[in-house]
């Protein structure tokens, strides 16, 4: 009843490709695109935005990129912790190398430094595919992090091994160091990631998503009908990169502050490829409810003992969690094979009927 | 550049030569780590062979073999009765595997199949710290951890266990898969699922016999490594190690895991010890995964993996 389409015709063609063809679905993102840009700084506490709202968009940018290679390309990959580490190391070298620079460039130079290492990381993917893909790309995440560790040219000879985010300003604004406030972070982050999805569901729509979701299905049946797997792939592996480049330079310069290559170890790397399956493999708004799912049920579990009044050792807590949140991605695998995105799909469907039965 | 290339190509192979006892000990402690390595790889090997699950959970189960035996003996059980109390638990396990995990999620894409298994390792982690507690437990089974001189050369006596061990476990595995009758099932549901059940072979008991017999070769791991050193969470971390040894021995083959375990093991240790002063040393971590991935590029199907005929 409330969600009907009757009446709305496409006339042109442009009506018929558009990304919402739906009117209710025009209104409603742009609505919850427009509250996300607006009602968090103003009302969220700064422990909410600081903690929670952030890293979960900076998670989300990185579940995205993931999700173009895996979900889309069908490519497996488990380097993506080390292609941020690449993005936040590259963005601060590059921070202190040109401090005039805007921090926003310094961002998208540093993605394309990461889109580079990763074409080289991609190449393997030529030949190998599946568990075998997997495993190589952890070739990748356990190099990068020992290189970052090694060379001190990486960290400006710093005698702590850290990265710090320098204070930059953007339209007179800080935006990173220690004096910029939440909500300007979280502007920035939001801008980015806005425009970043954008980028990537008009990529997917179109002949370059097409070719990747071709050779995911099916390589031969792809590679007969005219699409070329080296390309593809391996542009895969670029732009999957890039998006991973720049959300780990985000998690340095808009969340963390200073990191050490600790924070871009190999569980980062899964936590990104939950996010990727929780929400839905080749899906942009799975992307976005894998990383709200990843990053809000921990703070859920750590908080419901408080809540009911039942006080638990902490160690106990820590162990139960592990217990609830792997139950958790095993009961959402069994229920929901296809992701969160699915189940939002099925919803919507739901309410086209309702309340009709048929 | 001249300088480089020598250090690279030339001084480790005149190390080797001048000091040829030291190579045998790098070379020994490379087998025994590398058998280390194939006896979590080989818990990999079975799961994937009988049901191609990528099952990542395997390092915490040997983790949890260890910390259900250690805690065991803490209670006052002796050896044996500790030993065969875990083998009772992990065969519960391995049913509850199958009915909670697997069965639902039947004839689902690997990847689905594989992220339960990573749940699975959540689960198992925080179960297994829950019920016998997070601190580093010494695991002492009656083996001192010296080592004896033959010829000059220092063995140690925990390794030489470790190496006869596996290779005892791996004939048993060879006579178990090979001469019985539920060998011969498991080896028929590795081939062809669909052909399996047609003949009627059970495939949920194969499901169960097999995460069974991961789980004692899961035992065997955890003993020797938690006596090696000690229980604790890291233990779990060598399911990442067993990965390349995976790759490079091919998914679906027990002697390749065995010969791969023993490539990565010794490899690893020669870099370490010859090549990784020239860039830092701390290659450990990662060069097992590049020798892995450059000898995948020559035979992308592993050692002995099945071959994949397809043109791409």
């Amino acid at each position: 009843m409330i969600y009907r389409e009757t009446g709305q015709f496409k006339t042109s063609y442009a009506s018929d490709q558009a990304i919402f063809p739906i009117a209710q679905d025009r209104i409603f993102v742009l609505l919850a695109v427009a509250a996300a840009f607006v009602v968090p700084p103003l009302m969220a506490s700064q422990y909410w935005l600081q903690a929670v709202l952030i890293p979960l968009l900076v998670y989300a940018l990185a579940a995205l990129g993931l999700n173009l290679l895996t979900g889309y390309a069908g490519q497996v990959s488990l380097g993506t912790g080390g292609f941020m580490a690449v993005g936040a190391y590259s963005a601060f070298k590059l921070s202190m190398a040109f401090p005039q620079v805007n921090v926003i460039l310094v961002f998208l130079m540093s993605g394309v430094v990461t889109a580079l290492v990763g074409l080289v990381f991609g190449i393997p993917s030529l030949r190998i595919k599946g568990f075998y893909l997997a495993v190589a790309t952890l070739a990748a995440q356990f190099f990068l992090i020992w290189l970052f560790n090694k060379v001190p040219w990486f960290v400006n000879y710093s005698s702590s091994g850290t990265i710090t985010a320098p204070t930059r300003t953007l339209f007179g604004v800080t935006v990173s160091g220690p004096q910029a406030t939440a909500g300007a972070r979280y502007l920035v982050a939001i801008g980015l990631v806005t425009i970043f999805a954008l980028v990537a569901k008009n990529l997917v729509r179109g002949r370059v998503g097409r070719s990747w979701m071709a050779i995911r299905d099916r390589d031969i049946a792809a590679e007969i009908i005219g699409v070329r797997p080296m390309r593809t792939k391996l542009l895969a592996f670029a732009i999957s990169s890039f998006y991973c480049g720049v959300a780990g330079a985000e998690l340095v310069f808009l969340y963390l502050g200073s990191a050490e290559t600790l924070a871009f170890d190999i569980n980062l790397s899964f936590l990104v490829l939950f996010m990727v399956i929780i929400g839905g493999l080749g899906s942009v708004l799975g992307s976005f409810l894998g990383a709200a799912f990843i990053v809000l049920v921990p703070i859920f579990l750590t908080n419901v003992p408080h809540l009911i009044g039942l006080p638990l050792p902490v160690a106990l807590q820590k162990q139960i969690e592990l217990m609830v949140f792997g139950a958790l991605i095993i009961f959402f695998l069994i229920v929901e094979p296809n992701g969160l995105a699915r189940l939002w799909q099925v919803t919507k469907e739901k309410l086209r009927l309702w309340p009709f039965p048929h | 550049m001249v300088d480089l290339l020598r250090a690279v190509f030339v001084a480790p192979f005149a190390d080797m030569a001048g000091n040829p006892t030291f190579l045998v000990e790098v070379l020994i402690g490379g087998i025994a780590a590398g058998l280390m390595y194939s006896l979590v790889a080989l818990g990999f090997v079975l799961i994937f062979k009988a049901s191609s699950v990528f099952n990542f959970a395997q390092g915490v189960m040997v983790l949890f073999a260890a910390l259900t035996l250690v805690g065991l003996m803490e209670k006052g059980a002796p050896v044996p009765v500790a030993l065969v109390l875990t083998v009772i638990v992990m065969i519960a396990l391995a049913f509850a595997i199958e009915r909670v995990v697997l069965r639902p999620l039947v004839n689902q894409e690997h990847i689905i199949l594989f992220m339960a298994t990573i749940g699975l390792n959540f689960f198992l982690e925080g179960f297994g710290e829950m019920a016998w507690g997070a601190n580093v437990k010494k695991l002492d089974v009656g083996i001192p951890d010296t080592s004896f001189l033959v010829r000059g050369v220092q063995i140690n006596r925990l390794e030489l266990t470790a190496a006869l061990t596996a290779a005892a476990l791996v004939t048993v595995l060879a006579i178990f898969f090979q001469r019985t009758k539920i060998g011969r099932a498991l080896r028929a549901v590795a081939d062809d699922h669909e052909a399996a059940l047609s003949v009627g072979i059970p495939l949920k008991t194969i499901w169960v016999v097999v995460w069974s017999v991961a789980g004692i070769v899961a035992i065997v791991a955890g003993v020797m490594w938690g006596a090696k050193s000690g229980v604790q969470f890291s233990l779990s971390l060598i399911a990442l190690k067993a990965l390349p040894v995976l790759i490079l021995g091919g998914f679906t083959s027990v002697p390749g895991a065995i010969v791969g375990g023993l490539i990565i093991g010794v490899g690893e240790k020669l870099g370490e010890v010859y090549w990784g002063p020239l860039v830092g040393g701390a290659i450990e971590n990662w060069f097992a995964y590049v020798l892995a991935l450059a000898f995948l590029l020559i035979r992308p199907q592993g050692l002995f993996g099945e071959k994949i005929i397809e043109r791409v």
